[in-house]
């Protein structure tokens, strides 16, 4: 009976210690971010108050409005093909990049930081670059088309092609970050494996496919999550290279949301935008933590 | 025993400054300087920052009862983002300058008073008649003025005077209607032996914001965007429409890049020789000056049923949120800066268009204009200019008319079609304001 005593009263102090150490974190986070998401939830269901006109309930209309608004759409679909595309070629990339820059060869500090280079440099600073990169007639890319006798093509400024460029842009920021992950992972892998494999013979390829992948993909399950989140929230090189356009063929959700949040001022049917965009990525998430987290071989 | 000397050394003063509050409550609330927070917002190169705290010291020597701190905000886009939510946490700045077109939004969410209410003598009034009536149109609906201009701008023609000279044309004489700017744009358009196009003739920019560049086309074929109150739009006008097939016939005759045209790549593209005559902002003059290797000229925006060109820029607003005495301060302040002499030291700065006729008639901006006639340009231009284009909701409604207009310049839509769509959704998102 005393014993029982003493051990919940030690229970509910270690509790309340739990909770003290945790209280800051907690506030922060609270403050930060559950919050804002619940009042975020809240707000989808008001329309926009506008001056001394406070919101009223709506209900659903921010989310019928949602699924009429053409732009939206097309900021979907942009935003699917824009994560089909810097996903799998920034995770290929940053892999292959993490296997030459691991192999002891002339110069390797080198090229382990302009690989990481463009992950250091700012968005913005990065897209004023390539502004004049993709530049009809004398930009970087025009003079080598032009070199080797190709017409000018207008990079930015033609439908076809806004959506790839800024894609591309995307995937040679994202890639040096990655491969950062790679090496690490790389750097940790027992060396006897490759000796093992030498003494097997075992092809490089070989060696590669049933060694160094299977042992890297707890780094590719972080790698991907990472990956799938920026796919949906890098847009700042938008705002420089095309502003969504032309006519909107480079639009991403992220920048849609932007400008009907702060040029429109319709803050209610962002609101419905974020949540839309919040569940998905957190079904995204979760779908990788819960379901591709069992499929990964942890050492 | 460290942290306990500390305590104390931080309570003692406190205390202190406790205790005289109190004592002296009465008078030091007579002595506050009155708080004039200000942001700005700088979209042009030159060193703005340090001519706008000159402006501030020099009025604060002035008036000792008022503190003005100018805050940088950023591009204009980011500015009205911090004071619009500033505005709607219920601490705005007590001025700030923002584009004219905002000024429907900032009317709609109640953020700003209108000026008329401080123009209590005949100087005042005399001080708001004084600006150059172009730039009020953007200033004032309803019958009242909310923004009083301060960085305004427009748009003319920059046009390489070596290139017009290879092209058998006369340097000295731009081209001043549609058909001679067509005919020149022609002459000025080179290709290599392959056919490829290595100089174009003229290149009107469309990233961006496209409409105001689309104004350069719509006034002088004397077609009017938006009504006065902001309610209405006539993007279908068939006179808007031919501007339209106007902009788009030029790319469909190779001699005008085809597709969007980067804005801020433009005067670079001019630098480079890429193109003969540019269209961009009277703002990019200081940028072109010092960086062309040839001969250039300034000239007004060639005409067709008339001249004309849309203005742009920033005006002076004053908060809602903020006491009668910070808005009484920020009155005097905005008075104060605009006027001729400082007004004619901020163009000179920047490259704006000076405000008022009477900064063109200071000693400063006289000098100016006779070394340096090209900066006149724009304001020979006020006389016919219109106000830029501005409904409520509007940056929504111009998204509809960019959207349009880029969908007619890369082909994606006939510019009737790409019109008649933009009014659609114009007509649907401005029900709301009727």
């Amino acid at each position: 009976m005393r014993q029982g005593t003493t051990a919940g009263s030690s229970t509910a102090r270690e509790a309340a210690h739990a909770w003290l150490l945790l209280l800051p974190a907690l506030v922060l986070l609270v403050a930060f971010t559950h919050w804002p998401a619940v009042s975020t939830l809240v707000d989808s269901f008001y329309s926009t108050p506008k001056g001394s006109r406070a919101g009223v309930w709506v209900g659903l209309e921010n989310y019928q409005v949602m699924v009429g608004d053409p732009v939206f759409w097309k900021a979907v679909r942009n935003n699917l093909w824009f994560a089909g595309a810097t996903i799998p070629m920034s995770i290929a990339l940053a892999l292959v990049m993490a296997l030459w820059v691991n192999e002891r060869i002339a110069g390797r500090a080198f090229l382990r930081m302009a690989y990481f280079t463009p992950t250091v440099l700012p968005m913005i600073a990065v897209a004023n670059i390539w502004l004049f990169f993709y530049t009809p007639q004398y930009g970087l890319l025009e003079q080598i088309t032009g070199a080797l006798g190709l017409p000018s093509h207008n990079w930015l400024g033609s439908p076809a092609t806004a959506l790839g460029a800024v894609t591309l842009v995307a995937i040679w920021k994202e890639a040096g970050f990655f491969m950062i992950f790679y090496l690490a992972a790389l750097q940790s892998l027992n060396p006897s494996l490759r000796e093992a494999a030498a003494i097997e013979g075992a092809s490089r390829w070989y060696f590669f496919r049933r060694v160094q992948w299977p042992l890297l993909m707890p780094t590719t399950l972080f790698v991907l999550v990472n990956a799938f989140i920026n796919a949906f929230r890098m847009v700042d090189h938008l705002f420089v290279l095309t502003r969504g356009g032309p006519d909107n063929a480079s639009i991403l959700l992220l920048y849609h949301l932007y400008e009907v949040g702060f040029s429109f001022w319709d803050t209610a049917y962002a609101s419905a935008i974020t949540v839309v965009l919040v569940v998905v990525l957190a079904g995204i998430a979760l779908f990788q933590f819960f379901v591709l987290d069992r499929k990964v071989h942890y050492k | 025993m460290k942290r306990k000397t500390f305590v104390r050394g931080l309570a003692l003063p406190l205390l202190a400054a406790g205790g005289l509050f109190a004592a002296g409550t009465g008078l030091v609330y007579a002595q506050a300087p009155v708080e004039l927070q200000f942001y700005y917002p700088v979209a042009v190169g030159g060193p703005i920052a340090k001519t706008i705290d000159g402006f501030a010291a020099g009025f604060m020597k002035e008036n000792p009862g008022v503190k003005v701190s100018p805050i940088y905000a950023g591009t204009y886009q980011e500015t009205i983002v911090k004071a619009l939510t500033a505005h709607k946490s219920g601490t705005p700045p007590v001025t700030s300058v923002l584009l004219s077109t905002d000024m429907f939004t900032l009317i709609d969410e109640e953020a700003i008073v209108p000026f008329d209410d401080f123009v209590k003598t005949a100087e005042d009034k005399a001080w708001l008649g004084g600006f150059y009536k172009a730039f009020m149109m953007n200033s004032q609906t309803g019958g009242k003025t909310w923004g009083i201009p301060f960085q305004r701008s427009t748009v003319v023609m920059y046009w390489n005077k070596e290139l017009f000279k290879e092209a058998g044309l006369d340097p000295n004489k731009p081209p001043a209607t549609w058909a001679e700017l067509k005919d020149a744009a022609t002459k000025l358009t080179r290709k290599d032996a392959s056919g490829k196009v290595t100089q174009w003739g003229v290149q009107i920019p469309s990233s961006g914001f496209p409409y105001w560049l689309f104004q350069t086309l719509t006034t002088p074929n004397d077609a009017i965007l938006a009504n006065e109150a902001g309610t209405a739009v006539k993007f279908d006008d068939p006179k808007v429409i031919e501007a339209l097939q106007y902009w788009v016939d030029l790319g469909k005759a190779g001699i005008h890049p085809p597709g969007v045209v980067e804005w801020g790549t433009t005067p670079k593209d001019f630098f480079e020789k890429k193109a003969a005559i540019i269209y961009t902002t009277t703002g990019n003059l200081t940028n072109i000056k010092a960086n062309a290797k040839f001969d250039f000229g300034v000239g007004m925006i060639p005409g067709n049923k008339r001249k004309g060109s849309p203005t742009g820029g920033g005006n002076f607003y004053i908060f809602k949120k903020s006491t009668p005495a910070q808005q009484d301060a920020a009155f005097k302040f905005v008075k104060w800066i605009t006027q001729p002499e400082r007004a004619a030291q901020w163009s000179m700065d920047t490259g704006y268009v000076a405000v008022s006729p009477a900064a063109y008639e200071t000693d400063t901006l006289r000098k100016y204009g006779r070394d340096f006639p090209a900066a006149l340009v724009a304001r020979d231009q006020l006389p016919v200019s219109v106000a830029e284009f501005s409904t409520h909701d509007n940056q929504r409604v111009t998204k509809a008319l960019n959207d349009g207009l880029q969908a007619a310049l890369t082909g994606s839509k006939t510019p009737a079609q790409a019109m008649q769509d933009a009014q659609r959704e114009a007509d649907r998102i401005l029900r709301a304001s009727k």
